[in-house]
């Protein structure tokens, strides 16, 4: 493994990426999407939980914040391009507002603070007529025009023809290649130490003098902000928004998601949002019988590798070559 | 002249065939109608009565012959109860060739997927009674029964002139389909020049009605509307009787059916509601339908089940009275037309659609007495 | 007048059901510290269990013990068995990923009880039933008195059973710390199993005396095991009679809400009690402060 460096995999990665959906259906481009805008929904969890080891129970409300912002801007005229950071920017202040008193108190409050807070955004969104179009939500936000690469119609580009939800791929695609990028540089960053230092061993990271409360908001903040992100994709993407498509439920499912994949993990969230986005694809046979599977699955993995699929990786490399040990302080960050 | 026709019509056909080719052989043999339904998650129980009406409706077709000769082919596909999820079927439905879809129930789900299988040009047959659905100009979303746009105001003149009712109550389930519901009673209440006292919104899955039930009681409405789903209505039912209610209960479509006269007991006795078409309706071939279902499947159906099976029947004798599978002839034909059942028995019942795709047909007054669904007079279609 | 009294004895007979879901909740806490996100669905199933068991034929007194008893197994003994014992035995399963445990179970129950029984609501007999009473207006039904005295009964129980005989004290000592109990002799293990118990059994009767309203169905527990969990918060996490008060008070406010101020945002209130708590009084109304930090 040492003999090819970690940048080709990741090259061939993103090469495979841009192949992915060519040639194929509408649906699978939507699926794609659907991957890649909760792959960054999870990272940014990823931050708060496994990094800074913070449950949160509140990424679909932030997703729902950075989908309703970039709606209500996007249908009253204003560019994606402007919406979006606004979107993120909101996210990350609401964020701040909501960590901060959380926080203050002991630290698993943040997980029960969250938990209401995604059902009191829930109910705004739905008695809130004015604004947020109550439960008929919000319909028809048009896909960004970028002058040359216009995602609200179809083209042809090196005679490969390309649809309208081709082309919002992409936008997901660069989206989250330029969102991975910052993260990565976030996580080897000293902030990004710090959080992990902070998991590690919360009072030996205090005694070297980190403010951790100050870390944990910020990493909890960040976090959200991505939330914000991916919702500013969903808007153009599905082009339709209502309150109950981010109800409680869908901030567990980015929480498996997270989980699933292995908190603490970079890669991980990629990996657990393809398990919950992609698998029902596989287990359509399977009928009304797939969640009963998938819930089963989920408890068989967290009672024998609370660590995630990545870790159930780690394991059989450790195991094949078993002169590397996990940390196993790795995983003891994310505790309720 | 001749041998000029014979020529055009010999082009047209390899166009035809050609534009066709790349769709694949299957096209040509077979008709897709898939369904996207809610068959697991909370609208599991309307979502696979539907789809099972449909199937028979398809069943019955294709013994008797297909439509135009070619035989009908559905694929399910589930939607979970989620409208992202549904929005991402309807496109792989139609990536895989569908001629029409059959579907979805919840309003919240085919408001987002009317919007793929319009821009496709695919005609779409919903269960979805959500008024807005039909609202938003989309030439390809057909109803399959009354939305409350039309239900509700059929109601009016009981309101007005059976129960000569002043001041009224209404609760309703604070979700789209409640909300569009209460809407329209509202404003066909001001129409009417009735008051209402008492406007109760309630939590969808809500246990609690003790507050609900006092706040009318509380406001002296002479009648009240309830407009909720059935185990809601159920549970308000039996509040209601508990708090000694005395206003008659006046309902659309769920307040009277089996389900909610099983779960509430006696209490469900005495309410009224109208109802767009019931297993129950003293039509004989609805009520053939109803054995029928039940044979084939050992359980009784709701009207999801009798609206999958005049949509699969609708497509047939339109797209027969069309003479050719094209999918914007069928949605063109339908708009204005009336199946009269005379000439076309499986619609069941009378039938027409309006320019918005919303349709309308005679409809029930239904009344629950001593545990049993009793129909009480008969509204004409409006 | 008669409204406001009829609200407020109405929230009350709800909320004494609430609190039986939150004690389960609170001495799961204390014993092993878990926090049980299937709790709402510990509620839901064992209705099943006795609509399966008349369905056999059985007549319901039968069917309640013999509900009883499968649940005490399943959700007590099974629970702890299969998914609590060996993920607290591992270094590091006890914390995250036994809350994403419970979570999947409680998708697991639901979606099982959803496809082996049915998705639609199922009626339920009533376990006590009768007339009702105008008091000053207020109609109240002998189902809700018995209800109440049915908590409270179990609750004053139950604070006996742990207070005064042994077992129950051997059960407090193990909670606040098991190593001390271990040394004076406490069969911990033993201490722990009877806790699970007793949840399950508690989670029975409260499935017993609320399924008659909510009626059979699959989703019942989403909403119990949230209120049951705010009830649990705010009373005081560490405290029976602590869960008691919560689930009382949820029960009153919720109503009082409804009627009063606005049933657009009835459901928020319950959320918004839960923050001011967990900002303005983290260890809950009744609770005390724990030592420990878990």
């Amino acid at each position: 493994m040492a003999i090819i460096p970690k940048w080709a995999f990741i090259l061939v990665g993103i090469v495979l990426l841009v192949l992915a959906p060519i040639g194929q259906g509408n649906y699978v481009a939507l699926i794609l999407c659907s991957w890649l805008m909760y792959t960054i929904a999870a990272m940014g969890l990823n931050l708060t939980l496994g990094y800074a080891g913070q449950i949160s129970l509140a990424q679909g409300s932030f997703m729902a914040i950075g989908a309703y912002i970039t709606a209500l801007l996007t249908l009253s005229g204003v560019h994606w391009l402007v919406a979006m950071p606004l979107a993120v920017l909101g996210c990350f202040i609401v964020g701040l507002l909501v960590g901060f008193p959380a926080l203050r108190v002991k630290g698993h409050f943040l997980a029960f603070v969250t938990l209401a807070f995604n059902t009191l955004v829930v109910l705004v969104l739905r008695n809130e007529d004015w604004l947020t179009g109550g439960s008929y939500g919000k319909s028809n936000m048009p896909r960004p025009d970028f002058w040359l690469f216009n995602t609200g119609t179809k083209s042809t580009f090196l005679s490969i023809p390309l649809s309208s939800n081709q082309k919002m791929y992409y936008l997901c695609l660069a989206v989250f290649i330029v969102f991975a990028l910052l993260m990565y540089g976030l996580i080897r960053s000293p902030w990004g130490r710090a959080f992990k230092g902070l998991r590690e061993n919360p009072i030996r990271a205090e005694s070297l003098g980190l403010d951790t409360r100050r870390l944990t908001l910020l990493a909890f903040a960040i976090g959200s902000a991505a939330g914000g992100l991916a919702g500013a994709l969903v808007s153009p993407v599905v082009q339709y928004i209502e309150p109950n498509s981010f109800a409680l439920q869908h901030s567990l499912r980015i929480l498996l998601m997270v989980v699933v994949g292995g908190s603490g993990f970079f890669f991980g969230p990629m990996l657990g949002a393809a398990v919950v986005i992609l698998l029902p694809e596989f287990l359509r046979f399977t009928e009304g019988y797939y969640l009963i599977i998938y819930s089963g699955l989920v408890i068989v993995l967290m009672v024998y590798s609370p660590s995630g699929l990545m870790g159930v990786g780690s394991r059989i490399v450790a195991a094949v070559r078993p002169k590397r040990v996990a940390r196993t302080d790795m995983k003891e960050g994310a505790q309720l | 002249m001749k041998r000029l026709n014979l020529i055009a019509a010999a082009a047209l056909t390899i166009m035809a065939t050609a534009t066709a080719m790349p769709t694949g052989l299957r096209a040509a043999d077979t008709v897709s109608l898939p369904c996207v339904c809610e068959l697991s998650g909370a609208g599991a129980v309307s979502g696979t009565n539907y789809r099972d009406g449909a199937k028979m409706a398809a069943e019955e077709i294709n013994a008797a012959g297909g439509i135009l000769g070619k035989k009908i082919v559905m694929t399910d596909y589930d939607t979970q109860s989620d409208a992202q999820t549904s929005r991402a079927l309807v496109q792989k439905a139609i990536d895989a060739e569908a001629y029409a879809i059959i579907g979805t129930v919840y309003s919240g789900s085919t408001i987002v997927n009317m919007l793929v299988a319009q821009q496709n040009g695919v005609p779409q047959f919903t269960g979805s009674e959500a008024p807005n659905v039909t609202r938003q100009g989309n030439p390809y979303i057909f109803a399959t029964s009354s939305s409350s746009a039309k239900g509700v105001p059929g109601l009016t003149p009981y309101f007005k002139d059976t129960l000569k009712a002043k001041k009224i109550g209404v609760a309703w389930v604070n979700n789209e389909f409640g909300k569009g519901g209460h809407d329209v009673f509202v404003n066909e209440m001001k129409g009417a020049g009735i008051t209402v006292v008492a406007d109760v919104p309630s939590e969808q899955g809500q246990a609690d009605f003790a507050a609900d039930v006092s706040k009318i009681k509380e406001s002296g409405a002479e009648a009240v509307f309830v407009y909720l789903n059935e185990e809601e209505a159920a549970r308000f039912l039996k509040e209601a009787k508990k708090q000694g209610l005395k206003a008659p209960l006046v309902g659309e479509v769920t307040l009277t059916s089996q389900k909610v006269i099983d779960l509430a007991g006696d209490a469900a006795n005495g309410a009224y509601a109208h109802v767009g078409i019931t297993v129950g309706a003293n039509v004989p071939a609805v009520q053939e339908f109803g054995k029928k279902f039940k044979q084939k499947y050992s359980r009784d159906t709701d009207h999801n089940g009798l609206k999958g099976y005049i949509a699969v029947y609708a497509v047939k004798y339109v797209t027969e009275m069309n003479g050719s599978l094209d999918q914007e002839a069928l949605a063109k034909k339908l708009h204005g037309l009336t199946l009269d059942v005379a000439k076309y028995p499986g619609m069941l019942l009378t039938t027409s659609w309006d320019k918005t795709g919303e349709m309308s047909r005679e409809s029930f007054m239904t009344q629950v007495v001593d545990g049993k669904q009793k129909v009480i007079g008969t509204v004409p279609a409006n | 007048m008669a409204q406001f009294l009829q609200v407020l004895l109405s929230g009350l007979a709800t909320g004494s059901i609430y609190a039986l879901a939150a004690i389960g909740f609170t001495l799961l806490w204390q014993a092993a510290q878990t926090v049980n996100f299937a709790q709402g669905e510990f509620v839901m199933l064992p209705a099943f269990f006795v609509l399966i068991a008349m369905g056999l034929g059985l007549p319901l007194p039968v069917a309640l013990l013999v509900a009883l008893a499968v649940s005490v197994f399943v959700l007590g003994y099974l629970f702890k068995r299969l998914i609590v014992e060996p993920m607290k035995a591992s270094k590091t399963g006890g914390g995250l990923p036994l809350v994403i445990a419970t979570m999947s179970l409680a998708i697991f129950l639901k979606e099982g009880v959803k496809e082996f029984y049915g998705a639609e609501a199922q009626p339920y007999p009533e376990l006590v039933s009768g007339g009702s009473w105008d008091v000053f207006g207020a109609i109240v039904s002998v189902t809700d008195i018995a209800h109440l005295a049915i908590s409270l009964g179990v609750v004053v129980l139950l604070t006996l059973f742990l207070n005064r005989t042994r077992t129950g004290r051997a059960m407090q000592a193990t909670a606040q710390n098991p190593d001390v109990a271990k040394i004076l002799g406490v069969d911990t293990k033993r201490m722990v199993l009877y806790t699970f118990l007793i949840n399950a059994a508690l989670a029975t009767l409260a499935s017993f005396l609320i399924t008659p309203f909510y009626l059979a169905k699959f989703s019942n527990g989403e909403y119990l095991g949230l209120i049951a969990f705010i009830a649990a918060i705010v009373g005081g996490f560490n405290q029976i009679r602590g869960a008691l008060a919560g689930g009382l008070l949820i029960g009153v406010l919720d109503n009082m809400t409804a009627t009063y101020v606005t049933a657009e945002y009835r459901a928020a209130v319950p959320l918004v009690l839960l923050i001011v708590i967990i900002l303005w009084r983290p260890e809950g109304l009744l609770g005390t402060s724990e030592g420990r930090s878990v």
